[in-house]
């Protein structure tokens, strides 16, 4: 609705009032901060969507072999995938508290929280490397099946963003330890919170699919019309 | 809350000190900007070149050695590839979205200016990497702009060895860069806008960037998964496009994949890329209009209502470039109708920019020039879209050179029309001189005149059923052997039009030295861009204090004001009304 009323408006018709009242955006660093994170999120919501499509297309062709579903099957019981999950749960609970403790202008006790997140989320990395070595060991090549091609695919490009998030986290802790302005490390920590939350969820999505089974895939494709 | 413009506060201080951080290494959007432009038109003169040789073996088939039907396919792959991403969105978007955006708004910089400057020089290194696919061995790739699987990466065609794995990684850091660009553009035109700029209060201009931003950011991502995708299926032999498949003999071992899902996740791109284009031409020739009519834009919100609906459009239109590739009736009868619609919006602008001329008090300057000679190419390279539009007239249409001549006009000739209205308009803002008005009318009567002498008949080339991409006819029925004279004629147009584009090169460089002085505001504008205390702007654009906005832009001839114009930062009462003896003195004048 706010949308529409801004579309609404007819400037021609409108000129010289107070300007002080006049809707005016006030160079928020937090909101502008806010607003490049959510076009952000939205980009990478639309890369990993649009993989999703091809996914689902692919996976009716008949070359197509599910990761999961029959015992001998690599994912039928993801006991790594488990753990790496758990791992990310807690980097991103702890980034949480880390922001929560920034917020109380507790600067020491968000540091340890942050370094546990950084710590967890590089385990979820080295983690997510073990599946592939094990994968690769046990004759699950990226080339030998669209399955596996777009499992390589899809946890490398997570991996590459969460990288790029610790890049980030560290950024911000570099620009603390220059400026010691604990308002500002609140704001950018809470920045790299939801960004951590965001990456979680696009995991939590990517486990489900990409352990799910043939007939699953199948009644999705029936119910997206592929 | 006080408003503090973010390039003042102290944490982002961002002020160059050398001529290093001034005009090399800068943050400043301005110089961003330039080096932008300056990197886009280099690479766009590549592409023209490139364009010229394929009119020479066109035009004048087995007469030139050193083109043969491989580097042809280069040819007219990186022709298009620079051209339309290379140079129309860098130079739209880069160019003139980073020296607009801050100044139009009324803001000191964008708000992430080392991000802004980031954004540059990765867009270099993916100008770089493409311009090295030259000299590898096997030469760049020559698939075709679309890059289709599975014949682009197989043995056979130009560049499939290394060509095409340079245009991958390109295309891929361009996006990277496009991506830190857009995030900037979009945050600054909704985050950092001066005092009483509201967004219906904002020069079409930028609607059009801003809309335009969105569209890369949400349609980029398509070109990014299919070129990662086809990296993968290039390097590591996976099969998300290429199909089981025999190449030159060898059964390769590649299972199953679609290619038709690579030209979805294309098309999904580049339709979208047509508006990315399109969009900021749209905002810009609407303000050069208006201006140099010395009249209101007509119809600003249905302006801005169209830009947006046009934005939300772009985006279910994709598939009727794949009308030939065997899609359910139903599928194209979709896209045939979503292409009839978008064309509504589409038309109501260009009404728009016609009643905003009638009764205008027009100008007939060279920005005015091109801005009215695109709204003929546009309106002819519309109108043939209508015809590809219908899958009926496209089937038979397709491949053709009908196609080549609708697209040019409607996304290559009209917005580069735009870019030199542009570029005419604003140059005395970039350099406080003109660019020469002689050289202009020339340059412009050649660029007019020439492309209709180029894409005209080639529309009936394509009635013929001349096909595209071919490197010679060979002996064909169905085509007459007079369409080879067309061709002569077309090849020799082209060259013209192409030793044209060198005079405006010329007038550039000429008057950044020696052009006739422009002082501050010359066009007589309301927008914030020609307000600033210092004309060019300095870093930093507004000096100590940001202007406040109590307009809209678009407050020319108002009746009863003395001056013609009234600048979007002069309150009601700094205007200064007409007393009553210029009242009488002017109706006397018409009286007599």
């Amino acid at each position: 609705m706010k949308l529409l009323t801004i579309l609404m408006e007819k400037p021609w018709l409108t000129p010289d009032y107070d300007v002080n009242q006049v809707n005016s955006v006030q160079n928020d660093q937090s909101k502008i901060g806010k607003t490049a994170l959510l076009f952000f999120l939205m980009v990478v919501t639309i890369l990993f969507l649009l993989i999703t499509v091809t996914f689902l297309t692919r996976s009716q062709y008949y070359d197509f072999q599910a990761l999961a579903g029959q015992p001998w099957l690599p994912f039928t019981q993801p006991k790594q995938l488990w753990l790496n999950t758990a791992s990310l749960i807690v980097a991103s609970l702890t980034l949480q508290l880390a922001v929560m403790y920034s917020k109380k202008m507790k600067v020491d006790v968000s540091l340890i929280f942050v370094s546990f997140a950084t710590v967890f989320s590089c385990l979820f990395i080295i983690g997510q490397l073990l599946v592939w070595q094990k994968l690769t060991n046990t004759g699950y090549f990226i080339d030998s099946n669209p399955a596996n091609s777009y499992f390589y695919l899809y946890t490398g490009l997570h991996g590459l963003h969460l990288f790029g998030g610790i890049f980030a986290l560290v950024r911000v802790l570099a620009v603390f330890f220059r400026r010691t302005d604990p308002k500002r490390f609140s704001k950018n920590l809470s920045l790299c919170a939801v960004y951590w939350h965001y990456l979680l969820l696009v995991w939590i999505l990517l486990f489900l699919l990409l352990t799910a089974t043939e007939d699953t895939y199948k009644t999705i494709a029936l119910i997206c019309g592929f | 809350m006080d408003h503090i413009a973010i390039a003042d506060q102290d944490d982002e201080s961002h002020h160059p000190n050398s001529f290093f951080s001034k005009y090399i290494w800068s943050q400043d959007h301005k110089v961003i900007a330039i080096q932008y432009s300056i990197t886009a038109i280099a690479v766009g003169l590549v592409a023209l070149v490139l364009s010229g040789l394929m009119r020479l073996q066109l035009g004048f088939p087995d007469q030139f050695s050193f083109i043969d039907p491989s580097n042809y396919l280069q040819f007219v792959t990186m022709h298009g590839m620079i051209m339309v991403i290379y140079l129309l969105t860098a130079l739209l978007l880069g160019g003139f979205g980073n020296y607009l955006i801050p100044l139009m708004v009324g803001t000191r910089d964008m708000v992430f200016p080392y991000l802004n400057m980031l954004s540059y020089w990765t867009y270099l290194l993916a100008v770089i990497v493409l311009m090295m696919s030259f000299f590898v061995s096997g030469g760049p790739t020559g698939g075709g702009w679309t890059l289709y699987p599975p014949q682009t990466i197989l043995p056979g065609t130009p560049g499939s060895d290394l060509g095409i794995i340079f245009m991958l990684i390109s295309l891929a850091i361009f996006i990277v860069a496009f991506t830190m660009g857009g995030l900037n553009y979009v945050t600054t035109i909704l985050q950092a806008r001066a005092k009483g700029m509201t967004l219906m209060r904002m020069p079409l201009s930028i609607w059009g960037i801003f809309i335009a931003t969105i569209l890369g950011l949400f349609a980029f991502p398509a070109l990014l998964v299919s070129a990662i995708m086809m990296m993968f299926d290039k390097l590591l032999a996976t099969s998300f496009f290429m199909p089981a498949i025999y190449s030159l003999g060898e059964n390769l071992q590649h299972t199953g994949g679609s290619p038709i899902l690579f030209q979805h996740l294309f098309w999904f791109f580049g339709h979208p890329e047509v508006y990315i284009v399109a969009l900021p031409a749209f905002g810009m020739v609407s303000d050069v209009i208006s201006i140099h009519a010395r009249k209101n834009i007509f119809g600003y919100r249905m302006m801005v209502w169209a830009i947006v609906a046009i934005g939300g459009l772009s985006f279910v239109v994709w598939a009727h470039h794949m009308y030939v590739s065997g899609m359910n009736p139903y599928f194209g009868f979709f896209f045939a109708t979503t292409t009839l619609i978008i064309a509504v919006p589409t038309a109501i602008k260009v009404y728009n920019w016609l009643l905003t001329l009638w009764r205008g008090n027009i100008h007939l300057t060279i920005p005015m020039l091109f801005a009215i000679g695109f709204i003929f190419t546009f309106t002819h390279g519309g109108l043939t879209g209508l015809f590809l539009g219908n899958v009926v007239v496209d089937l038979p249409l397709s491949d053709t050179f009908f196609v080549v001549a609708h697209f040019h006009m409607v996304m290559g000739v009209s917005p580069i029309m735009v870019l030199f209205a542009a570029i005419y308009h604003w140059f005395p803002l970039l350099t406080g001189r003109f660019l020469n008005n002689k050289l202009g009318k020339i340059h412009f009567w050649g660029t007019f005149l020439g492309t209709y002498a180029i894409y005209l008949p080639m529309h009936y080339l394509g009635f013929l059923g001349v096909p595209r991409r071919y490197f010679a006819l060979g002996d064909t029925d169905f085509i007459p052997a007079s369409a080879q004279t067309l061709n002569a004629s077309i090849s020799v147009s082209a060259i013209i039009v192409g030793m044209i584009q060198l005079i405006f090169i010329i007038n550039l460089i000429w008057s950044v030295f020696k052009g006739k002085k422009s002082g501050p505001n010359p066009w007589h504008a309301n927008s914030l861009e020609w307000h600033t205390p210092q004309c060019p702007p300095i870093h930093g654009n507004w000096g100590e204090k940001l202007p406040e906005v109590h307009r809209w832009a678009y407050d020319y001839s108002v009746p009863g004001v003395k001056d013609d114009f009234i600048p979007q930062n002069l309150s009601q009462q700094q205007v200064v009304l007409l007393d009553e003896n210029d009242i009488s003195g002017n109706s006397g004048e018409k009286n007599s």
